[in-house]
């Protein structure tokens, strides 16, 4: 399987060509979901959610709630635009206050 | 007992509650309700299809519990963004809510009612108080609802950081917010409760 036959080199070139054309000037970021700090909505509810809606463990749950709490905000989960908003939209059904972005830097 | 959510053995929660705060949680209940406003069917005299395609408010609501109930989408609250920036996240934001808040205030809708229906059905059974008996199902829709009352009272009493609440926690007897406060305690301590029994 090693050994390149002659069409398979072709094949690379051309791929690469193609996604040098239609290359995004922006590049593809992934978007992250952030979960903010406030007094209000109880530490266990806050990892009920994460486990229910996300289907984290409770170590994990547990970590991302206490990171919001101690931090400020946490990322808790990341991926397309699409699905980030889905989380949000979610996260605000439970009452937690969530926002999306990019992940810069 | 009194103001604590018990697991049922094969799932669902149960708790005891007097007459007097059947009545307390029936009528935070029916606040949030108006406060959340009708859905868009009740605007458009039935039409399934104006139903369908009615777009969500492109604003943030001017009430603050209601903004608290349902905050933008973009934009970091610790940040101070580039005018340039700010504009992208308002617009954002509000296409966001154009499709998203007539659901999520449907979900906030139905949970509230799900606790009225319960108490209601609770308060024809039996006198003087009962045994509040929920299915994991209405376990969850409680557990929804009193969150967003306990979101609702915080946002009221201008709750907004833990110093904040440790304030009101030691606020005398004969201050007018007195009475809130003791409630949001005591929700507090009936969603701590419920929660638990829900923990997977």
């Amino acid at each position: 399987m090693g050994s390149v036959t002659s069409p398979a080199p072709l094949e690379i070139e051309r791929t690469e060509s193609v996604e040098e054309v239609f290359a995004v000037p922006e590049p593809d970021v992934p978007w992250v979901t952030i979960v903010h700090n406030d007094p209000v909505n109880l530490m266990s509810y806050v990892t009920y959610v994460f486990q229910t809606y996300f289907g984290y463990s409770k170590d994990k749950a547990t970590k991302l709630m206490l990171d919001v709490h101690h931090k400020g905000r946490a990322v808790v989960s990341s991926g397309s635009r699409e699905e980030m908003e889905r989380d949000v939209q979610a996260m605000h059904g439970y009452g937690l206050w969530a926002t999306l972005q990019q992940d810069r830097k | 007992m009194p103001g604590h959510f018990e697991p049922l053995p094969g799932g669902g929660a149960a708790v005891a509650l007097d007459d007097v705060e059947i009545s307390i949680i029936r009528s935070l209940a029916v606040q949030l309700l108006e406060l959340i406003g009708p859905g868009p069917a009740e605007d458009t005299s039935g039409d399934p299809l104006a139903e369908l395609f009615a777009e969500g408010p492109s604003e943030p609501p001017s009430d603050p519990v209601l903004r608290r109930l349902f905050p933008d989408a973009y934009g970091d609250p610790g940040a101070a963004p580039q005018a340039k920036e700010a504009e992208e996240q308002r617009a954002h934001s509000a296409e966001f809510r154009r499709y998203t808040e007539n659901d999520l205030r449907a979900g906030k809708r139905d949970n509230a009612l799900a606790v009225i229906r319960s108490l209601d059905a609770l308060t024809s059974a039996g006198e003087g108080g009962a045994v509040l008996k929920l299915s994991p199902d209405e376990s969850r829709r409680w557990l929804g609802a009193l969150n967003d009352l306990r979101l609702a009272i915080g946002s009221r009493l201008e709750i907004s950081d833990e110093e904040d609440s440790d304030l009101l926690f030691h606020l005398p007897d004969e201050d007018p917010r007195k009475p809130m406060v003791m409630a949001y305690l005591w929700l507090g301590g009936l969603q701590e409760t419920l929660v638990s029994t829900l923990m997977p």
